[in-house]
Order: C-alpha cells, then sequence, then structure tokens
C-alpha cells in the first residue's frame, strides 16, 4: 500500500505544472490510481506556480496535496513557503540554482541539486524541470524515467521526440545528483 | 471510430464537456468565468469538430435564454458556470421548468457570497438544490466527486432532463473541475431529436401549433399548472443516488458530498485504522435527497452524525431533516474556498466520538 503526496513548486516559466503533468501520466502508464491539480489562483506569468500530484495504489481521496511527502521547490520563495509543509521522512529537492538559503530540517532528506546550472550545460534552461524531476526519483523511485518521457510524448506530441535524448540526459543527470545527495 | 475506450487524463471541466458532447450535446451557450471556464473552452473547439453550435452570449441571463430556446426547438443543450455566474442563471431556470423544458445546467462552485474567489466551495447547496429562482419548483441536482464520476452523471443528466422534461443540475466545485485524473468516456450517444418530442417546436407547417410559456394569468389555470408540475416532482423523487462506503457496522457516519465527502473518505479510512467505526455517506443525488437510507441507518442504531461541508452548514439541514431528532448530528465546515484535510476532519470524528465512546 502506499500513496505519494507530491507538490511541485517554483515560478511560472520553469515548467512545474508540466513537470506534475508528466509524473502524473507517467504513474497512469504504470497502472496507478493518479491525479493533478494546478494551483490556480490569480496566477500570472513570472509569479509563483504549484501543482499537487498523489500516485497511489488505490482511489485517491484528496487530490489537493497540503502536506506533500515529496517536494520540489525550483526557486527560493517556495523553499521558505514549502520545505515546512513536508511531512515528517518526506523528500524535499531544493533548486539550489535558485535558492540562496539551504533548507534546514533535519527530519526529512533534503536532495540538493543545482538543476538550472545542470539545465544550462545540457543547453537550454527549460531542461531544468526535468533535472530536478530527475533528483526526485533518484531519492524515491516513484514511476520510471521511461514513463516519464513516454508522458512527454503524450502530452507535447508525437513530433517532439527530438527532444526525447535530451530530457532523459536531464533526468539521469538529476537522479545521479540525488544518489550522491542522499549517500552523503 | 474503432478505438477502445482507454483511460485518459482529463480535466474535470473538460471531461464534463466531453461527457455532454458524448450524450448527444450539441449546443452550448455559455459566458467565461473561474474556475469553470476550461470548460467553455473546450466546447468553442469541440463543438466545431461535431457540427454542434458554441456561442459565448454576451451574459449569463443572455446564455440561459439562449438555452432555453434551444430546449424548446428538442435539442440536448447545456450551460455551465460558477457562483456569481450561475446565480445569474436562475430567472432562466424557473421559466424551463415553468415551461418544462429539459436542459443540463452546471454550476462549478467557488468561495461566495458575491464575487467571493476562485477557490473551491460548497456554499450553493441551498440555492440549486432549494430552488434558486422564483416559485415552487425542483430541480434533480447530481453532485459528482470524481472526475470519473462527473462524466457518467453528465451523460445521466441529459437522459434525465428529457425523462422528465425539466432541467437537471449539476453541482460540482473548483477542485474537482480543476482535477486532472484518468477516466473511461462512453461511446457517443445520438441526442434522440426533436421528432422524439412531440412538443417541440419544429415549424409549424401542417399541423397545430405548439407553445411553450411559463405565463398563465388565470389563478385556476396556473394552479392546475403546479398541481400537475408536483406531481411531475413527485415522481421525480425516485431518482435517488447515493453511496454508503462503510456503514454496515458504523457508530458514527460521515455525511458528506462532492469533494468534501473524498475528503471525508480519507479520515474515515484513517478512523478505521485507530479502531474506530466510522462510516461514510455520500448523498450523490443532493434532491431528491437520500432521506429514507439515512433513516434507515438511524433504524439500524446509528445514533451519531458529521456532516462535513466546504459550507457554513447547509447539506446539514437535510440531514436534520432526514433523522428527525432520532439522532446527535454534528456539523463540520471550512468557508471560504478552504478545502478541509483529512486530518482536520480525523480530529472532528476524534472529538465527536471522544464524548461518548470513552
Amino acid at each position: 500500500m502506499f500513496m505519494h503526496e507530491i507538490l511541485i513548486a517554483g515560478f511560472g516559466g520553469q515548467g512545474v505544472l508540466t513537470a506534475g503533468q508528466l509524473l502524473a501520466y507517467a504513474g497512469n502508464f504504470e497502472g496507478k490510481c493518479v491525479s493533478w491539480v494546478p494551483a490556480y489562483g490569480p496566477e500570472q506569468r513570472g509569479g509563483t506556480a504549484n501543482c499537487s500530484v498523489v500516485i497511489s495504489d488505490q482511489q485517491i481521496a484528496c487530490t489537493l496535496v497540503t502536506e506533500p511527502s515529496l517536494c520540489i521547490v525550483m526557486n527560493q520563495p517556495s523553499l521558505e513557503k514549502f520545505e515546512k509543509a513536508v511531512k515528517p521522512g518526506g523528500v524535499l529537492v531544493v533548486n539550489t540554482s535558485l535558492c540562496e538559503k539551504k533548507a534546514t530540517r533535519t527530519d526529512i532528506t533534503v536532495v540538493n541539486v543545482a538543476a538550472t546550472d545542470t539545465a544550462i550545460e545540457l543547453g537550454s534552461q527549460k531542461f531544468a524541470n526535468m533535472v530536478a524531476l530527475g533528483a526526485l526519483l533518484g531519492a524515491m523511485p516513484v514511476v520510471d524515467i521511461e514513463m516519464v518521457l513516454k508522458a512527454m510524448l503524450k502530452v507535447m506530441g508525437e513530433d517532439k521526440a527530438r527532444f526525447i535524448p535530451a530530457n532523459r540526459e536531464a533526468l539521469k543527470r538529476g537522479m545521479e545528483a540525488a544518489k550522491s545527495a542522499v549517500h552523503a | 471510430m474503432a478505438h477502445e475506450m482507454e483511460l485518459t487524463m482529463v480535466k474535470g471541466n473538460e471531461a464534463l464537456g466531453e461527457a455532454a458532447i458524448r450524450a448527444g450535446c450539441r449546443f452550448f451557450f455559455g459566458y467565461p468565468i473561474t474556475p469553470q471556464s476550461e470548460l467553455p473552452a473546450y466546447m468553442s473547439r469541440r463543438m466545431p469538430e461535431v457540427n454542434g453550435t458554441y456561442l459565448q452570449a454576451e451574459s449569463e441571463v443572455a446564455a440561459v435564454n439562449m438555452v432555453l430556446g434551444a430546449a424548446a426547438a428538442g435539442v440536448r443543450v447545456m450551460t455551465s458556470s460558477s457562483s456569481p455566474g450561475y446565480s445569474l442563471k436562475q430567472e432562466g431556470i424557473s421559466y424551463m421548468i415553468g415551461s418544462q423544458l429539459p436542459a443540463v445546467v452546471v454550476n462549478v462552485m467557488r468561495g461566495g457570497p458575491g464575487l467571493g474567489n476562485i477557490q473551491p466551495a460548497q456554499g450553493d447547496y441551498w440555492q440549486m438544490v432549494k430552488g434558486g429562482g422564483h416559485g415552487d419548483y425542483r430541480m434533480i441536482s447530481l453532485a459528482p466527486s470524481t472526475v470519473q464520476e462527473l462524466v457518467n452523471l453528465t451523460v445521466q443528466a441529459f437522459e434525465l432532463a428529457d425523462k422528465y422534461q425539466n432541467p437537471v443540475g449539476i453541482l460540482a466545485d473548483g477542485l474537482l473541475g480543476q482535477t486532472m485524473e484518468p477516466v473511461r468516456f462512453p461511446e457517443i450517444k445520438e441526442d434522440p431529436g426533436p421528432h422524439t418530442k412531440p412538443w417541440a417546436l419544429t415549424g409549424c407547417k401542417g399541423r397545430g401549433k405548439r407553445i411553450h410559456t411559463s405565463l398563465e394569468l388565470s389563478p385556476e389555470g396556473l394552479e392546475k399548472h403546479n398541481i400537475k408540475l408536483q406531481a411531475k416532482f413527485k415522481v421525480m423523487e425516485d431518482e435517488v443516488q447515493f453511496e454508503a462506503y462503510k456503514c454496515e457496522d458504523a457508530d458514527l457516519i460521515v455525511v458528506a458530498y462532492g469533494t468534501a465527502a473524498r475528503v471525508a473518505r480519507a479520515a474515515v479510512d484513517a478512523a478505521r485504522q485507530l479502531g474506530l467505526n466510522v462510516g461514510l455517506f455520500r448523498p450523490i443525488s443532493l434532491w431528491p435527497f437520500p432521506s429514507a437510507a439515512l433513516s434507515g441507518l438511524v433504524d439500524r442504531g446509528v445514533t451519531r452524525f458529521l456532516d462535513v461541508e466546504m459550507s457554513a452548514g447547509q447539506m446539514v439541514e437535510d440531514v436534520q431533516l432526514a433523522v428527525l431528532g432520532r439522532a446527535k448530528v454534528d456539523f463540520y465546515g471550512r468557508t471560504g474556498g478552504i478545502v478541509p484535510t483529512p486530518r482536520e476532519i480525523l480530529n472532528e470524528i476524534q472529538k465527536v466520538m471522544g464524548g461518548e465512546a470513552k
């Protein structure tokens, strides 16, 4: 019996909603119960954005995640807002490229990953969400990364197949970062 | 179309739109308002693909009157809105009921009163379930709690509307409208069409006039019309739907609908893990309200109910009416667009049971 309650937060344009959708689709491909909800306050481009994803082997009760077991924060305001919300024993992925401060919780696993810098190395900062998602999956293998890539074709369209190798690399770089962080 | 009916990931609002199309609805008149705007947006894209009509009216009042017109012409038609916009449609709904015209009306509720906010809420229960518009009327009101159920109930709503020549309401909330979940859609059905409706306005060449109006100036005539409507509403009372979850041996039963019920289910499961005998009773049809089933639970020995809503307490009055003082009914609600957490509801369960069991 498992229930992953995932919250992904950042600023608009960082692909946090997309990362959440890919995760949900990947879970769906694997036959799990999934849900995805965007935070839909009076948001605007460049403002904060987040989404809730639940992946479980049983019927999902609440689709809105307020106390995530797994959390990705892509920027400093998100770290400040959501670090305290993570369930004890949970995982927090921090994009250190855009967070000046460090996470301070000791009762959770903190995975520091320079997602934006790594993405730029890979050719575009647009891959940052995939690096961070890879880090999350490295710390907790919720779904297979190949399913995330399959989801990408479903969500973005088959004509985006040429971007798959770069995204696979981004996910892998994130996973490696997580492994060294978790074992550190 | 030969493709299998596989699970697809769809947002609640869009799923509702697709379900309407598959139920044979080819006319949609609406006006944008958050958190239901994905529904008209979806219809604007999808209707032309199925030779349907999507029209964004100049206001909600205009939209609901276009619905009345299309319904009178005998076609399946829908409109949707969110709380403040749904308020504006009440006149048209009352007129449709007075004129005995079928349609599906959707309210994806947000925080109120007034403009309120755009977060999910359940403060419009009274409005849809008890009337909203003027005059003595009843309307079947369905409350889905998952995206799949939203699809199933939307298809059903069109059948029920035609069956009773009466509008049918779907009462959802912002969270359900925004949630994306895997769903299975039914096959596309044809609109039975105006030729199956002997009252439809199809052009009277070669036959007598058909008149639709809710105006009847003679008191005797209007009372006669009301008696006829009431007799119809009486028959509609049979369309009760509910779900009883872990109620068989429950000492305390949580009563909730829609999103609140979904959260309450998690609280009930958590309470069971603590060894507390708690169940969930979830009305699916809010009108007709499943009073007899609730009353039956009291007959079986249940003495405590906890009604949970995303409102200051509206459905709780129907629960009280159903148990008629034979059981204690507690209430827990959040307002302003706040969705209660499973933990909050569990705390309430423990509070209510603590006072009795220990």
